[in-house]
């Protein structure tokens, strides 16, 4: 039905204090794609990014993720999304009393998977994320780069198609920033996920030279194939 | 298989939550204990009351007085006639004669006098002595014999009985609303018990939304939680039950206050008892935690 992974297409969205965060957007994301959302604060890249993952529902419009209608499905089943896609934070979200390999298995657990497919996708996903060695090792006896790691190996341990992920070098040094960007352009070329990443982090998107599409004041503004920060776009903010 | 992957994941997260929040959790158990003591003496009390005043009416004996002047035959005719009256329990005949000689021996001057009668001059009356099933019906049984020939006059101790009839009915009623006001405060603390788990682990459910948990796995351990709340918490006050009515019981030789006053024997009461606080503690722990799930978890 439709050729392309992500179609967003004339979704407007209005949250109930009357505010508007997205004017008519269209959108398209072609399966395997990388791309980057940029914009100033209130361009509308969370909004963007919360719509997908069902979080928000748009006003107006309609986005379908892998066939699936997003912005028609009732509260009951949103689960059914989620368990297509996998979501990066800023602030990681793990479960601080449980350890590296109960937060990457939780999200296996809760979908009532059996126990030796948890383990086994379990420790693929941290192996490919680099955390193999600190399977026993509490959130908090990790550093901001490898805590991300762990909410990326939790993201994808589902093998979902899509990734989210917002702002995850947000709370991080550049240093660490690059490590994150390594694991998921691994991510994307081995496993071939589609990852869709909001960040206003300009080194990142400078030298990543992937898709870059432009937000301002809630529009589509730019949309680049292999492109660069947009500084003129941001400025103006 | 899925689903009691789900319903082991459920279990064991809620076990994890009682024990990890055990200080909250130690909180709402005393309650549900406290509660269920309560709960249990009043059950205990109703029970014995209920017991105890069953007997009573049990023992509540009518005397029908029969016509001085009345026939063997016509004795006979109000027997079966009496007997044939849906209330009745038991019936039994004493005559005049039989009168006599119980007053006779019961009391010195008494015997003085009534030696000196003949049978004919005896004016005592022959008796019917009259037990009714339904002391709440004792009245129209009493206007039926009342009605019939030859019978001069029935005696129950219609004030002393209509109070106790009253006493009782209030004593059910107290009692069962007592119960009834227990049952509401353990939900409600549940209910909160519950709400306060789950703002707790607001992070944990978020994060369950985010990675495709379906609401019934989301709501299920809170359930289970409410159900192990309860069920811990009726543990004392089962404990309590057995072994302090079966000490209360020995201690007053089975009598309470006066030897008119018999207790339930503890075997099986107290485990019938027990069953029902067990019971009540995990319905209430149910009821209360899917009350609460539905109210503050927006799922």
């Amino acid at each position: 039905m439709y050729m392309e992974f992500i179609c967003i297409n004339d979704v407007t969205k209005q949250y109930k204090n009357g505010v508007t965060a997205i004017y008519d957007l269209n959108l398209k994301i072609k399966k395997g794609d990388f791309a980057f959302i940029i914009g100033g604060s209130g361009s509308g890249k969370s909004t963007l990014i919360k719509m997908l993952y069902r979080e928000e529902k748009p006003t107006r419009g309609e986005i379908v993720v892998g066939g699936l209608n997003v912005a028609k499905l009732r509260n009951s089943k949103v689960y059914k999304i989620r368990r297509k896609l996998g979501i990066v934070f800023q602030d990681y979200r793990l479960l601080p009393k449980s350890n590296v390999y109960e937060n990457v298995a939780f999200a296996l657990e809760v979908i009532g998977a059996k126990k030796t497919e948890i383990r086994t996708k379990t420790l693929k996903a941290l192996e490919l994320v680099g955390l193999k060695g600190k399977v026993r090792d509490y959130p908090d006896q990790l550093s901001g780069g490898e805590q991300q790691r762990v909410a990326i190996a939790r993201a994808i341990v589902n093998s979902p198609k899509l990734l989210l992920c917002d702002e995850p070098t947000g709370n991080l040094d550049p240093e660490m920033s690059m490590e994150i960007m390594r694991v998921l352009e691994n991510i994307n070329k081995t496993l071939g996920t589609t990852i869709i990443m909001a960040t206003h982090d300009k080194e990142i998107v400078n030298k990543m030279k992937k898709r870059v599409i432009v937000l301002k004041e809630g529009r589509l503004i730019n949309d680049y194939e292999k492109g660069k920060y947009d500084d003129e776009a941001i400025k103006n903010d | 298989m899925k689903l009691l992957r789900m319903i082991n994941f459920s279990l064991r997260d809620a076990f994890k939550s009682v024990f990890r929040n055990f200080s909250l959790s130690l909180a709402s158990i005393t309650c549900i204990t406290i509660t269920l003591v309560i709960v249990a003496v009043s059950l205990i009390l109703s029970a014995n009351v209920e017991n105890f005043s069953k007997k009573i009416r049990e023992d509540v004996t009518m005397v029908v007085y029969v016509n001085n002047g009345a026939t063997t035959e016509q004795v006979e005719t109000i027997r079966q006639q009496i007997a044939s009256l849906d209330n009745i329990a038991t019936l039994d005949f004493k005559s005049k004669d039989m009168v006599k000689q119980e007053m006779q021996s019961s009391d010195e001057f008494l015997n003085s006098i009534m030696s000196e009668w003949s049978a004919e001059e005896n004016p005592l009356k022959d008796t019917f002595l009259v037990t009714v099933k339904d002391i709440e019906k004792i009245k129209t049984t009493v206007t039926s014999i009342r009605s019939l020939e030859n019978v001069n006059l029935v005696d129950y101790g219609e004030e002393m009985i209509d109070k106790l009839i009253t006493v009782f009915k209030v004593i059910e009623k107290v009692s069962i609303g007592a119960v009834i006001a227990l049952v509401a405060v353990t939900i409600f603390l549940i209910i909160n018990t519950i709400k306060l788990t789950i703002y707790s682990r607001k992070r944990e459910i978020s994060i369950m939304r985010l990675v495709g948990a379906s609401n019934f796995t989301i709501k299920n351990p809170f359930v289970f939680e409410g159900i192990i709340l309860g069920l811990l918490g009726s543990i004392l006050p089962v404990l309590a039950i057995i072994f302090g009515y079966n000490s209360v019981y020995t201690h007053f030789d089975g009598k309470a206050i006066s030897p008119l006053i018999t207790l339930i024997k503890p075997t099986p009461f107290v485990y019938y008892l027990s069953a029902i606080i067990v019971l009540m503690g995990i319905v209430v722990g149910m009821i209360g935690s899917y009350r609460a799930v539905k109210r503050y978890l927006k799922v």
